[in-house]
């Protein structure tokens, strides 16, 4: 049998988020929350596991980093020493603080870069990509709670039914459960 | 009122103080017949009397910036703040007694000065008119460098600290009992008028008091530099008070969230104060002027252990270990980072003052620990006695709800 989902509208971020934690203390399994913006500490409530994001942020910094060491020592070193003001042109540990605002700078851009674009890929949001978004009016001004039939066991879905109900919802809908890609 | 001082904290207050005023007798016995000793002894207050000074005032700007960008979160907090601030009070005494015998005595100290008119001996050269008839440069730095103008400055800046703590103090009392929105409006006009001032205070203070001392450098930065110092050491005081006061069982309503605000300033401030550190020292290095480069290679010359060593502190220790944001909710990690930092910013102090006054004969040993830790007990005793003077949660700030409820 196919996975059923049921989705339920809010039209407030403060009432989904009420809904989400009773619905969470009485057992039921949020699976996602769609909203056009971010609803601030709804991930610690629906159990959203801690982003990775900064770890994957830190290491393109050191990514960047390496690579600006890496290449002035070649280029402003090793391969063709250049006299700037009789700067140490000899040895990177003496020169070092010249080269100061360029490891700065690359380190930020790989970071930054890094982790916009880790980012989009992830969410499979690059432009262009088609939206996996189960109601194109959680783009507008509605807020919409996903939650699946199989993630429930323990609930039938007439069950599930009365207790997003008893939330302040403005519509309600259960179908098959399909992946838009 | 609900916070009070501890039978137990003033003990190990007093015995800090104790411990510290005999640490500092007994390097006075080993250094008095030295030629340097009267030297140490103003320079050491100096820099004692200086660094706790700025604590309470970096405390006072803050307080000042919370009020004039009406900032809600950090209300919870304000009475730490403000109890850190009423430290002005004393640092401005001390800093004013070391000032006068400074003045009285030509910029040395008593026994310092035996002949006049040499440099050695001397915290401000530029106050013994015998050096300043034969140095051109100091000449040409006046009236900026004269006793008449640096005491007009002086009692001018510290009038403002002054006025401006006790009406904010005042105010912020008042509140409780009124209410209304009527002195919030108030302390949001005072307190963008006391940035404005503190803007040009913060860096011609530090000229007269602390650059001044190499007479012959100056540095467009250096008020930036030293008011970066001073905002850092007030945010790991404030942050080492909360958790203090937090393990007491006091302050129920500040949360993670505020502690973690508190820590991202501490992250931030460690920051802007390493990237001005590097900012002065690579344009001088840059530039390799010698009478500009000079100051800096007498430091890593003479002193290379207290200059990186204190800026590794000030900026790897913050920069690493408060990185993550689970650390800047740790009180323990936060504990070791603020302690780390405080020492750290005293040895930024010290290198601002040593060198310029004993040359190279500095060095950290039973005076300078005893001293600051006497001024240490002295500091934690009147701040924490500030704390007992009114309840540690205001009342009828506007912004009080959205403080309880801060979540991020």
């Amino acid at each position: 049998m196919a996975d059923r989902v049921i989705y339920a509208m809010y039209d407030d971020d403060d009432v989904l988020m009420d809904g989400a934690k009773k619905l969470v203390a009485e057992g039921v399994h949020i699976t996602d929350v769609f909203s056009p913006f971010p609803i601030h500490g709804i991930d610690p409530v629906i159990g959203v596991k801690h982003t990775r994001l900064g770890i994957v942020s830190f290491m393109f910094g050191l990514l960047g980093m390496t690579l600006a060491v890496v290449g002035f020592k070649y280029f402003m070193i090793d391969n063709w020493p250049m006299n700037i003001g009789g700067k140490p042109n000899f040895s990177l540990l003496e020169n070092f603080p010249s080269f100061v605002p360029i490891t700065f700078e690359f380190t930020v851009l790989f970071a930054a870069h890094g982790m916009a674009i880790t980012y989009l890929l992830r969410n499979k949001t690059l432009p262009g990509m088609p939206a996996d978004n189960p109601y194109p009016r959680t783009t507008d001004d509605r807020f919409v709670m996903e939650i699946r039939l199989s993630e429930n066991g323990n609930f039938s879905a007439s069950e599930l039914h009365a207790k997003i109900k008893e939330t302040d919802i403005i519509e309600i809908e259960e179908k098959d459960y399909v992946v838009v890609k | 009122m609900e916070f009070q001082i501890s039978a137990k904290a003033k003990k190990t207050i007093f015995g800090v103080i104790g411990v510290g005023l005999l640490a500092f007798i007994i390097g006075i016995v080993q250094n008095i017949g030295s030629e340097q000793f009267a030297t140490r002894l103003m320079s050491n207050l100096l820099i004692d009397g200086f660094f706790f000074f700025a604590i309470a005032l970096g405390a006072l700007f803050f307080l000042a910036l919370q009020y004039a960008t009406e900032t809600g979160w950090s209300v919870a907090i304000k009475r730490v703040v403000e109890g850190v601030a009423s430290y002005v009070l004393v640092g401005m005494v001390v800093l004013l007694v070391v000032f006068g015998i400074l003045t009285v005595t030509d910029g040395g100290f008593f026994g310092a000065l035996t002949n006049h008119g040499h440099h050695t001996g001397h915290i401000y050269q530029w106050m013994d008119s015998e050096i300043v008839d034969h140095d051109p440069l100091i000449q040409g730095k006046a009236p900026f460098l004269t006793k008449w103008m640096f005491w007009v400055l002086t009692i001018l800046y510290m009038s403002v600290y002054y006025l401006f703590y006790k009406g904010f103090r005042k105010r912020s009392l008042q509140e409780d009992l009124e209410g209304g929105t009527k002195i919030h409006f108030k302390n949001f006009a005072k307190g963008a008028l006391f940035l404005v001032l503190f803007g040009y205070f913060s860096s011609t203070s530090t000229w007269h008091w602390l650059m001044s001392i190499d007479a012959h450098w100056f540095s467009t930065l250096y008020g930036w530099y030293i008011f970066g110092g001073m905002w850092c050491t007030a945010m790991t005081t404030i942050m080492l008070l909360v958790l203090y006061l937090k393990k007491l069982g006091h302050l129920e309503q500040v949360n993670g969230s505020h502690i973690h605000d508190i820590g991202k300033w501490i992250f931030a401030t460690s920051f802007l104060w390493s990237y001005l550190f590097f900012s002065q020292f690579m344009l001088y290095w840059y530039a390799n002027i010698p009478e500009e480069a000079i100051y800096f290679v007498f430091r890593i010359e003479h002193y290379p252990v207290i200059y990186w060593g204190m800026f590794l502190i000030n900026f790897i220790i913050p920069m690493l270990v408060l990185m993550s944001a689970d650390a800047k909710r740790n009180s323990g990690i936060l504990m070791f980072v603020c302690i780390a930092i405080i020492i750290g910013h005293w040895g930024d102090v010290y290198m601002l003052v040593t060198p310029g006054t004993m040359q190279e004969h500095g060095t950290i040993g039973f005076m300078e620990i005893g001293l600051f830790l006497a001024f240490a007990g002295v500091f934690t005793f009147f701040v924490l006695n500030t704390l007992t003077k009114a309840p540690l949660m205001p009342k009828n700030h506007p912004y009080l709800d959205e403080s309880k409820h801060h979540h991020i």
